[in-house]
């Protein structure tokens, strides 16, 4: 009895971090700005993977004891996740990409200014490096 | 919390650094508790020169409080989003909102920016350099001013009284 | 119950590995396939891990940490290179 318990919360956690990194790439894709596909992956995603580190981890743990190994990536998942998503947030204002029409508010980041390359050193082509 | 001493300049990152060890290592024998004790003296001493001021957590038990909020936030959050996500009339309302910040310290500040990336609809995309002001890209948000209080009462309130009361 | 799930699981993971890389070889932008790549190497972690549980090995898990570690600090480094042209200031 409790066994089966015990595999129905396996295969429930299996399936919901499955369907949530699905729909968290699913947003990567269709979404229409970058700064609307970065919800998905920085939240959705996240929570998927830790929804199956916690069922293997609860798989593992039937037989020999507690194995808290796969807590740590976890852990290590939640505390880097916002942290990258703020990165790319950033290096995207940086690069003044053109939020969704509809998007309310007018960030000082991405007003233009006059370009600061020198001629010879301008952007080649659509590269924003020079 | 715990007042560092010579051997010890983090007191907290020793602890952490020695209770990592020991859930990688997956035993408590003498030699593993020996050898992460070693290391979690050793690279907080080398690594010390790398580090801001370790900031002070007044209330402890606050913060565990916070954690489980956050946490609970965190599935609601994803809930919210796969909706919109899934939604195939795909009616979004996206909007730049700029937060202005009662915290002061560093610390305290990026535990903010990462729990608003963490939880509804929101993620922190730029800190001014000023460090008044946080700029939030929100994915679907009808008052602006109304999320902005929001996210004041709770989770900035918190983390005040947590770090700075 | 757990092999049913097992499969399921997979093959979403798989789904959501190729929406990543359709992402970041379309992406218009350079950030949207640090974006992609980043997702990629998260889904992945998750897929090193249905492997160890299919396989019944729970050793895998240290090539999922490395993965993470790596993958995290990668990202960032690119961040940064794109923000200031430079990574170690």
């Amino acid at each position: 009895m409790l066994e089966t318990i015990i595999e129905g919360v396996i295969a429930f956690m299996l399936i919901a971090g499955g369907a949530f990194a699905f729909i968290g790439s699913l947003g990567l894709t269709h979404l229409k700005d970058f700064y609307m596909r970065l919800h998905g992956p920085s939240k959705t995603t996240t929570l998927g993977v830790g929804c199956t580190l916690i069922g293997s981890l609860i798989y593992f743990s039937r037989e020999d004891g507690p194995i808290i190994q796969e807590l740590l990536i976890t852990i290590f998942a939640f505390i880097t996740a916002p942290v990258s998503a703020h990165m790319l947030a950033k290096s995207a204002l940086h690069h003044k990409l053109k939020p969704d029409p509809r998007t309310r508010g007018n960030p000082v980041e991405l007003e233009s200014e006059k370009p600061k390359h020198a001629v010879e050193e301008a952007p080649q082509g659509d590269s924003p490096l020079p | 919390m715990i007042p560092p001493t010579r051997w010890l300049p983090m007191p907290v990152l020793s602890l952490l650094l020695l209770v990592v060890w020991l859930m990688l290592q997956q035993s408590v024998a003498l030699g593993q508790w020996i050898l992460g004790g070693l290391l979690a003296i050793l690279i907080p001493m080398i690594c010390r020169p790398f580090w801001e001021r370790q900031p002070t957590i007044k209330r402890p038990l606050k913060l565990v409080g916070y954690v489980f909020r956050v946490l609970g936030d965190i599935v609601t959050a994803n809930l919210q989003v796969s909706k919109l996500i899934l939604d195939p009339r795909g009616r979004m309302r996206p909007a730049f909102v700029e937060y202005p910040l009662t915290l002061k310290g560093n610390f305290p500040i990026t535990i903010l920016a990462s729990t608003i990336t963490m939880t509804p609809g929101t993620v922190s995309a730029h800190l001014r350099l000023d460090g008044r002001t946080l700029l939030i890209h929100a994915l679907d948000v009808g008052d602006i001013n109304a999320l902005i209080d929001d996210i004041h009462q709770r989770y900035e309130r918190p983390l005040l009284e947590i770090f700075e009361s | 119950m757990i092999d049913m799930a097992l499969w399921i699981a997979l093959a979403l993971f798989c789904a959501a590995i190729l929406l990543n890389f359709y992402r970041a070889v379309v992406g218009p932008s350079l950030p949207d396939r640090i974006l992609a790549v980043d997702t990629m190497y998260m889904n992945s972690i998750a897929l090193i891990v249905l492997f160890g549980i299919w396989v019944n090995n729970k050793d895998y898990f240290e090539a999922a940490l490395l993965i993470a570690m790596l993958g995290f600090v990668s990202t960032i480094a690119i961040c940064k290179y794109l923000l200031r042209g430079d990574i170690i200031e």
